[in-house]
């Protein structure tokens, strides 16, 4: 299973019926604590009721002081109440990560979600990102529309693919400034995105200029060894290129070039991919 | 008109939110007797295509107002969680660029001021 589809815990701060109400400095300690081990906190209004968690446990907790706990009335036993009262922030939050590990639910912070996220009001479906990415990250839907969708194989602090895009789309919210980060694009930026195109053509140009120029040569005389090395070369070029462009494309990455076996096969089922979308190709 | 709900992300992961800008919001919020649902990290629930999400982005709920960083990061964020907001019922505050002072009081406005991007918007093209 998946590290991003794993049960969660979420938390709900109760308070009325037989618990008492948090005051706001301690619920202030406590969610900062919990959210910094990474959960989602609910408070509702007193007595408010709140939606099943979709994907693991509820978890109440409650300042009942002395009074009765509740009992679970999930049916399928998803939720529990903890009594909390008087502990301080940090107890609090040893308890809800007791609760988690006989919950099985996951351990947030293994993974730093950094990955990319497609502001599709400016992507054209170029495939550009797709073709340049290392990490497999982007594939298609069943539309042939690009997707970000191995999100957990993106490398951490790489925005790469985002200054390859020739139409500002690609976003990573966690990087420093704009318009990689959400912040609106200028047209100063579109600028320097045209000049980025530059880097792409150094991958052998657009995608589907790539396909109909090979379609009209003679179909079969397709060297795969000759074009793979000649891919890995372009790649070495390209990086090259974007590591004199910006610094803060990790090493790591620039140093992670896949095999030519591997860009081979990458290439080809991106040219699959392409070819499908551009109806040249039946479904394999 | 009920009050919008109100989503808090505290951006777990990474240190571009202002930790006092973060602090001072979610401080209000807890003072305050309105709820609210907090998140460690919207990114993070985004990837994991999290229900509470798509409950957020219900427009049947009514608006919502989320306190976290730019819109059009938030917009696709819960777009690619297959959570699309509707655009006349979020208004998304921007804990990166504004001053907490602004976001609490954007917090305790009754109306809502719907803000997410839509189209190829610039800078220069931007209405506001």
């Amino acid at each position: 299973m998946s590290t991003l589809t794993e049960p969660t815990l979420r938390i709900v701060f109760f308070e009325g019926e037989t618990a008492s109400h948090w005051p706001g400095e301690t619920l202030f300690e406590t969610m900062s604590v919990l959210l910094g081990k990474g959960y989602a906190l609910t408070r509702p209004q007193p007595g408010g009721r709140v939606s099943p968690h979709d994907r693991g446990e509820t978890v109440w907790l409650g300042q009942f002081e002395g009074a009765v706990v509740p009992e679970p009335m999930d049916r399928a036993d998803r939720a529990r109440f903890l009594d909390v009262s008087g502990m301080p922030a940090e107890a609090v939050a040893e308890k809800v990560e007791a609760r988690r590990g006989e919950a099985k639910a996951v351990e947030h912070g293994l993974w730093k979600p950094w990955f990319p996220v497609i502001d599709y009001d400016r992507c054209t479906n170029c495939m550009q990102c797709l073709s340049f990415c290392l990490f497999g990250v982007y594939g298609v839907d069943e539309q042939q529309k690009i997707q970000a969708q191995n999100l957990d194989q993106c490398k951490t602090n790489c925005p790469a693919c985002s200054r390859v895009c020739p139409e500002a789309a690609i976003m990573f919210p966690k990087y420093k400034s704009g318009p990689i980060n959400g912040d609106q694009v200028s047209d100063a930026d579109l600028n320097r995105e045209k000049m980025k195109i530059d880097i792409s053509a150094l991958l052998g140009g657009d995608v589907y200029d790539m396909l109909r120029t090979r379609s009209e040569r003679a179909k079969s005389r397709f060297s795969k060894e000759r074009d793979s090395d000649k891919a890995l070369a372009e790649r070495q070029k390209c990086l090259t290129k974007l590591a004199q462009l910006t610094a803060d494309v990790p090493r790591e990455v620039l140093m992670s070039l896949p095999s030519p076996e591997e860009i081979a096969r990458k290439a080809e089922e991106a040219r699959q991919r392409a070819a499908r979308h551009l109806g040249q190709m039946p479904e394999a | 008109m009920s009050a919008p709900r109100i989503l808090y992300c505290h951006c777990n992961y990474a240190q571009v939110v202002p930790r006092e800008t973060k602090e001072a919001v979610l401080r209000h919020l807890c003072s305050g007797g309105a709820a609210f649902e907090a998140v460690a990290d919207l990114c993070e629930m985004s990837a994991r295509k999290d229900g509470a999400l798509q409950r957020l982005a219900d427009p049947n709920g009514g608006g919502v107002r989320i306190a976290a960083c730019f819109p059009r990061a938030v917009k696709w964020l819960f777009a690619s969680a297959g959570a699309p907001l509707t655009s006349d019922r979020v208004e998304v505050l921007n804990m990166r660029v504004q001053p907490a002072q602004e976001i609490v009081e954007a917090l305790g406005r009754p109306e809502l001021r719907p803000n997410l991007p839509s189209g190829k918007e610039t800078t220069e093209s931007s209405p506001s």
